[in-house]
């Protein structure tokens, strides 16, 4: 995917940015799935739903909501500071990107411990306890929220891989498309937030 | 031929984190909003408020506003999908 | 060497080796070489799930136990679907054809992503190793057809996991060969090959990589929650736990319906190359050719519910799904009369593309009108899960893939080997598998009128005739794969050395050397006219 770049002429910034956006068409798509499952079983158990969602504490969603936001500003900067040589500065948002990834999560598995405590996990006896829709409630909880943890971490990896690179001047004030490309994936890890966290966190 | 010809666009940080200022704003006005029950116009405003946080990341963090149009075309094409097979599948589900 | 070889600026891509020995294949990033091994790997697995299919027809021949156990006719036709499905009609044209000309058709020297390219063959090696791996590990071999559907997909103690990964990856690789060839039409056609200059074969990969794109996702997350339930009991698919198993199928088809425009797409685009040469005149109606490819790649989208009639959908889902699929027929209808209107009144060069090309027209038109009669909600209830649509299938599949593939391959030889196939054993390696493939479906459509289940290792005395004439086709069938693939084998080696526009083509792959030099072109190339003027 990417070019030396001392072969400028054959280098296409354009395409490059085109192939990331399909990608991330196809995250979409992925993630989509498990939308329409959502939407479905909530149609027909709302009242679970409403009621299972009260297990899970606000707090935490919204402190992570208000990270991941924070960290794609961060991303979005970093390309602004490189594209006027401000190479420390750059390197320095990304950090802060990779860091606040990092705890986003750390809250995951703290929220995710606390729910495994009190018996609720795919699979379990309390949860079928409980009744159909928590079950549902509970298995789309843990599948997309463990879904979209997967997500950051391959975002952290892709920033962290660019970052590297920076340091390496192997990606300049005047050949960043690399950057670009893994601030939009930081965006779309962000965006699936943004929709996750009112359904689960929210909808009480 | 360069294929790099587009200008260089630079976005200042202003820009960002005055967006970041309404993302937070739309944030705690859904916490908000949602903390009142009024059934399904509950989960409407949440998704309503969620949409346009996605408007404003997509636009401005991911740079369409200054990008290539086709790719703010093809986005929003894509999301239309996304929503015609989501309505095709209540088709069944609302009808059983 | 022959004077063909003086006259060529360029050696060969066969003869520039960046690596050693088996490495100069598998690493290289050369969409000619790339596309030959998926050619190999993807013909080798053909065998196999043709003999699957043969050991299946030898079991039908005769009601009871004939050659196998219930199971294992079970595990065969699970096996044979997953085979046929995900490794060959999914990706075959675009992996082979596509990679291999889709450059040179638009005057490009590679795809936009050469390496992105490779990893995709890795990746569909990775996943064909994975899912051929559920039949020796584990429960014993995958049961529940190349479907997958629920609740039986998590009861079942057979060995699903690497079955329903194995699909997962192989779904990536489909998706990132969509991803290339998207950006390589948008990106590298050459200068003065505007979107309306460029040949129809492209203009089909471009639909189809958009539903390679956008479809296979939807299936990738349905495998993986089929996984959180086998693994976790998480719930989505089980009724005993809140699930609904019409979900799935939801899901499943979704994507499955548009990957059959994945497999029918390209093979219409090759039968739109192979028509205007074969009959020395410009494709008629090139414009609504196109706008039917896209046509059919967009509707396509919102159908899937025509596999799902009798599951238990509301009455308003079947109504719109089966009016959607009857208005998704219409532009196949275009495209048919279009390549009937290109033929007629031209000047016929009666060779071994073209007759796979017009026996392709006769068996998609059979294998599209019988999914009229699918699509159509009271019919659909009578025949739904019987042989009726399994011969509807694979008319349209392996009618439509299988003999478009034959065309392209016989149609490209020359352009690909630099060398000519025998063609008296070509037409005949046609005639016999034409035979046989006519004996082998067409009864179906009778037994399963008649009430003869799918996926049955047994039937009723009454179907007994129907089943040997159909088993002896498929013997016929293979006979005739048998010669045609001998042939081509043989004649890649020592065929006599071909010309470089053996068909007197119009389009850019007959300007470059049989085979092509590395770079393809040698010179920079402008395009001031269309791709099939022949006037």
């Amino acid at each position: 995917m990417s070019q030396d770049p001392h072969t400028d002429e054959h280098r296409d910034d354009i395409g490059s940015r085109f192939g990331m956006w399909l990608f991330i068409f196809t995250e979409l798509l992925l993630f989509a799935g498990l939308f329409i499952t959502y939407s479905v079983f909530r149609y027909k158990n709302w009242q679970a739903f409403h009621l299972a969602a009260e297990e899970l504490d606000v707090f935490i969603g919204a402190l992570n909501t208000v990270l991941l936001l924070a960290s794609s500003a961060t991303i979005a900067m970093s390309i602004t500071a490189l594209q006027q040589k401000r190479k420390v500065l750059s390197l320095g948002l990304m950090g802060f990107t990779l860091l606040v990834g990092v705890i986003f999560l750390v809250n995951k598995y703290f929220e995710w411990s606390l729910k495994f405590e009190h018996g609720l996990y795919p699979g379990s006896e309390t949860l079928v306890e409980l009744g159909k829709g928590e079950v549902l409630f509970f298995g789309l909880y843990f599948f997309m929220t463990g879904l979209h943890a997967l997500h950051i971490i391959a975002g952290l990896v892709f920033i962290g891989i660019v970052f590297n690179r920076i340091i390496k001047d192997k990606i300049t004030h005047d050949n960043f498309v690399h950057l670009e490309n893994a601030g939009l994936y930081w965006h779309l890890v962000d965006i699936i937030w943004i929709f996750l966290f009112p359904l689960f966190y929210l909808i009480t | 031929m360069s294929k790099n010809d587009e200008k260089q666009h630079i976005v200042p940080y202003r820009t960002f984190l005055l967006v970041l200022l309404a993302l937070l704003a739309f944030t705690f006005i859904s916490i908000g909003a949602t903390s009142y029950n009024l059934g399904p116009v509950t989960v409407l405003i949440a998704l309503l408020l969620a949409t346009f946080k996605t408007i404003l990341v997509l636009t401005y963090f991911m740079h369409l506003k200054w990008d290539v149009k086709m790719f703010g075309i093809l986005v929003a094409a894509v999301l239309a999908l996304i929503g015609v097979v989501i309505f095709i599948t209540f088709l069944d589900y609302l009808f059983r | 060497m022959s004077s063909e070889q003086d006259t060529r600026k360029e050696p060969s891509f066969f003869e520039v080796k960046k690596h050693k020995g088996i490495f100069a294949w598998l690493l290289s990033t050369d969409h000619k070489r790339i596309g030959l091994m998926y050619l190999y790997l993807i013909m080798s697995f053909f065998v196999i799930g043709a003999v699957l299919g043969l050991l299946m027809k030898l079991e039908l021949i005769a009601p009871n136990k004939t050659i196998m156990e219930a199971q294992t006719y079970n595990g065969f036709f699970t096996l044979h679907g997953i085979i046929m499905i995900f490794l060959i009609v999914i990706p075959g044209l675009p992996a082979i054809f596509g990679n291999f000309f889709l450059p040179i058709l638009i005057g490009a020297k590679d795809v936009a992503f050469p390496r992105l390219n490779l990893l995709s063959w890795y990746i569909y090696v990775l996943g064909a190793i994975i899912a051929v791996s559920s039949q020796f590990s584990g429960g014993g071999p995958p049961d529940t057809g190349w479907t997958f559907y629920a609740p039986y997909s998590f009861k079942t103690s057979t060995n699903m996991l690497p079955a329903v990964l194995g699909a997962f990856t192989l779904g990536f690789s489909s998706i990132l060969t969509g991803l290339n060839f998207i950006v390589t039409i948008h990106r590298m056609r050459a200068p003065g090959m505007t979107w309306m200059k460029m040949p129809l074969f492209p203009w089909t990969l471009y639909g189809t990589a958009w539903i390679q794109l956008l479809a296979t996702p939807v299936v990738g997350i349905t495998l993986l929650m089929t996984v959180g339930e086998r693994l976790f009991n998480i719930g989505f698919f089980d009724p005993a736990l809140g699930g609904d198993p019409i979900l799935y199928q939801h899901l499943f088809w979704i994507y499955s319906h548009p990957a059959v425009y994945i497999m029918i797409l390209p093979a219409m685009g090759v039968i739109s190359e192979i028509l205007p040469t074969f009959a020395q005149k410009t494709i008629y109606g090139y414009k609504a050719i196109v706008i039917s490819t896209l046509a059919i790649a967009f509707v396509g989208y919102f159908v899937w519910g025509h596999h799902m009639f009798t599951s238990g959908m509301s009455g308003t889902a079947l109504y719109v799904f089966s009016i959607l699929t009857f208005l998704v027929a219409i532009p196949s209808g275009v495209k048919v009369f279009n390549w009937i209107s290109t033929i007629y009144k031209g000047s016929i060069n009666l060779r071994t593309p073209f007759y796979w090309a017009i026996s392709f027209i006769f068996v998609f038109m059979i294998g599209g009108l019988t999914g009229l009669v699918l699509g159509a909600l009271a019919t659909n209830v009578h025949v739904h899960d019987t042989h009726f649509v399994v011969a509807h299938f694979h008319f349209i599949v392996f009618g439509g893939v299988g003999f478009a593939f034959f065309a392209a391959i016989h149609y490209w030889f020359p352009k690909m080997y630099g060398r000519m196939y025998d063609e008296t054993w070509a037409n005949l390696g046609w005639l016999i598998f034409f035979i046989g493939f006519l004996t082998l479906y067409l009864p179906m459509f009778v037994l399963g009128m008649a009430g003869m289940p799918r996926r049955y290792f047994d039937y009723l005395p009454e179907f007994h005739g129907g089943n040997i004439i159909s088993s002896m086709g498929a013997v016929v069938l293979i006979m005739g794969l048998i010669i045609i693939i001998f042939n081509l084998f043989r004649s890649a080696r020592i065929g006599p050395i071909a010309e470089k526009d053996p068909w007197q083509g119009k389009t850019l792959e007959w300007t470059v050397d049989s085979p092509p030099s590395l770079e393809n072109f040698e010179e920079d190339i402008e395009i001031t006219e269309g791709p099939y003027e022949y006037e």
